[in-house]
């Protein structure tokens, strides 16, 4: 059984503007899965369908998360399931510092614990660790994406969901990132990941699928998918008339 | 208090309290007196306000509820300070209830909410002889003092004990899990929800300790004036709370005791006049706003930087 099943939902805003249609899909444990696709083709909207952040919704179809039913589930109780969302825009508590920032994650957890987990999470991101008492509105965009994704690991996620976390970063932070994704995939945390950089997502994914307009177009290995000439074309900037 | 220089300031905000009652006339201690219950009220609301980003518009109501609860348990016999703690609690109970709807309402819907709750309670009071004391207004029995204290005296003291404890007492929230988890919904509440923060009891959390300290600054407003009106506890008051707390500095504990002082000593300026204290308020707001966000706190904090950068130099 997966530890993430998604059956068949279909999320709407105000119940009129379908955003996804019928879309079912599947993430293992230490499975991390790619969704690409175009702006507006409902990526966001699946990952917050999957976290509890959309009421009442998804209006059809099933959520199930460690074995346990969350379609329409409010976030908190999706989160102590064990499922960690970094969004978008990060949305950092910007009037915290760093390290206040980091306290959130860890409410109810004993102090050794929790020291034990910055232990952890300063590892993967020293810089972090440099700028505990800095206000985190203060912090450059990667480091602000790596206080993003440290926050949500304290909650010790078995599955996380990454919206465009390259979004917005140089390239060599882009990477930088992608590869404290990577050590954090090989810890074991799956991982559904929403990327518009589709070569960065392809190379850490086992497997992906794009959406469009709100559906499952394409489905199948990163390997493959990376050899498809319509993926190429629409999203890795290959193969396109002229390209290169 | 959290360290031995915690100790040192709250002993040395009481030495200075004591020095003032000893050597001040009883105009003085009169206004410091009326600075400190607004201060409390000031504190409840940018607690609210500042750290929570609720926007509340119904203080009114709840210092009216601290005040009216306190009065009639006074008259009933109640020692003061029993009458204090339950008027302060009744005002909490009824802040958890408005509270409510802050889990579905933001921004200006939840100010017309709140709001909604300041009208009714005024008209509770104004409609209902039994409640209020009809014409005659409600009398609060005189305090019982140490005798040779006077009543000014007693009043000053026993205000600027509460101010220190209810300071001490929103510092530690503040700085505690629970006033991180309260700045970190107003932030971001989806990104604290998915963190696993109870969005419901960080809301409700706020209101409630708000309107604690707002009813225990009426109830101590009852004591001092002696006599209640329903037309002390109108939308103004709740105007002036907010007034405080902007040109205070939102968010900032030091930044509601400037405010309290802000609104306590602008009418007495201009007291002849009734176009003074709105006009002020509202030249207050502007600068504030346009100039200073972060209020009389922020101006401070910059003074102390020059002064500290200067002598380092």
């Amino acid at each position: 059984m997966a530890l993430l099943e998604v059956t068949g939902i279909e999320t709407a805003y105000r119940d009129r503007l379908v955003a996804l249609h019928e879309v079912s899909l599947g993430v293992d444990e230490g499975e991390v899965l790619a969704v690409l696709g175009p702006n507006g083709a409902g990526k966001t909207t699946l990952l917050r369908s999957i976290a509890g952040l959309l009421r009442n919704q998804p209006r059809k179809g099933a959520i199930a998360f460690a074995g346990q039913d969350v379609t329409r589930a409010g976030a908190e109780r999706v989160a102590r399931l064990g499922c960690g969302y970094v969004p978008q825009d990060r949305a950092l508590f910007r009037e915290l510092s760093v390290a206040e920032n980091l306290e959130v994650a860890l409410w109810r957890r004993p102090r050794r614990e929790a020291a034990a987990d910055l232990h952890a999470v300063f590892r993967l991101f020293p810089v972090l660790e440099e700028r505990g008492s800095q206000q985190a509105d203060t912090l450059s965009g990667g480091e602000q994406q790596m206080l993003a994704l440290a926050r949500a690991l304290l909650r010790r996620p078995r599955l996380l969901l990454l919206d465009e976390p390259s979004l917005g970063l140089a390239p060599q932070v882009a990477r930088a990132v992608f590869e404290v994704l990577r050590e954090i995939a090989g810890q074991g945390t799956a991982i559904l990941l929403v990327e518009q950089n589709a070569g960065m997502a392809l190379g850490l994914a086992r497997r992906a699928l794009v959406l469009e307009a709100g559906r499952v177009v394409l489905e199948g290995s990163a390997h493959d998918l990376r050899r498809d000439d319509g993926v190429k074309r629409a999203y890795l900037g290959l193969g396109a008339p002229g390209g290169p | 208090m959290r360290d031995a220089s915690d100790v040192i300031r709250v002993l040395g905000v009481l030495v200075c309290g004591l020095v003032l009652a000893a050597l001040a006339p009883d105009a003085w201690l009169v206004r410091a007196s009326l600075i400190f219950i607004y201060a409390l009220a000031v504190l409840g609301q940018n607690l609210l306000m500042g750290y929570a980003g609720q926007l509340s518009f119904g203080q009114a109501g709840f210092l009216a509820t601290g005040a009216y609860v306190f009065a009639h348990l006074r008259s009933m016999g109640a020692p003061f300070l029993l009458a204090l703690a339950l008027a302060s609690s009744v005002a909490a109970l009824a802040g958890v209830l408005v509270g409510l709807p802050s889990l579905r309402l933001r921004g200006a819907y939840l100010a017309v909410a709140t709001l909604g709750f300041g009208m009714a309670v005024y008209h509770l009071l104004a409609g209902s002889d039994l409640l209020s004391g009809g014409r005659t207004g409600l009398a609060v029995p005189p305090l019982a003092l140490p005798s040779g204290m006077s009543r000014t005296v007693g009043l000053y003291g026993i205000a600027l004990v509460l101010l220190v404890l209810a300071t001490l007492g929103v510092r530690n929230i503040v700085s505690s899990y629970v006033g991180r988890a309260v700045v970190a919904v107003r932030d971001a509440d989806l990104a604290a929800a998915s963190l696993g923060v109870d969005l419901a009891r960080a809301k409700l959390t706020a209101f409630a300790v708000s309107s604690f300290l707002t009813g225990a600054s009426g109830a101590l407003l009852a004591q001092f004036l002696g006599h209640l009106e329903p037309q002390g506890f109108t939308m103004t008051e709740s105007v002036t709370l907010v007034v405080a707390v902007v040109v205070g500095g939102l968010a900032s504990i030091p930044g509601s005791l400037l405010g309290a002082v802000f609104v306590v000593l602008v009418p007495t300026l201009g007291s002849g006049t009734s176009w003074f204290v709105p006009v002020t308020y509202g030249l207050g707001l502007l600068l504030v706003l346009s100039f200073q966000p972060e209020g009389l706190a922020g101006l401070l904090r910059g003074l102390r930087n020059v002064l500290r950068d200067g002598s380092s130099r």
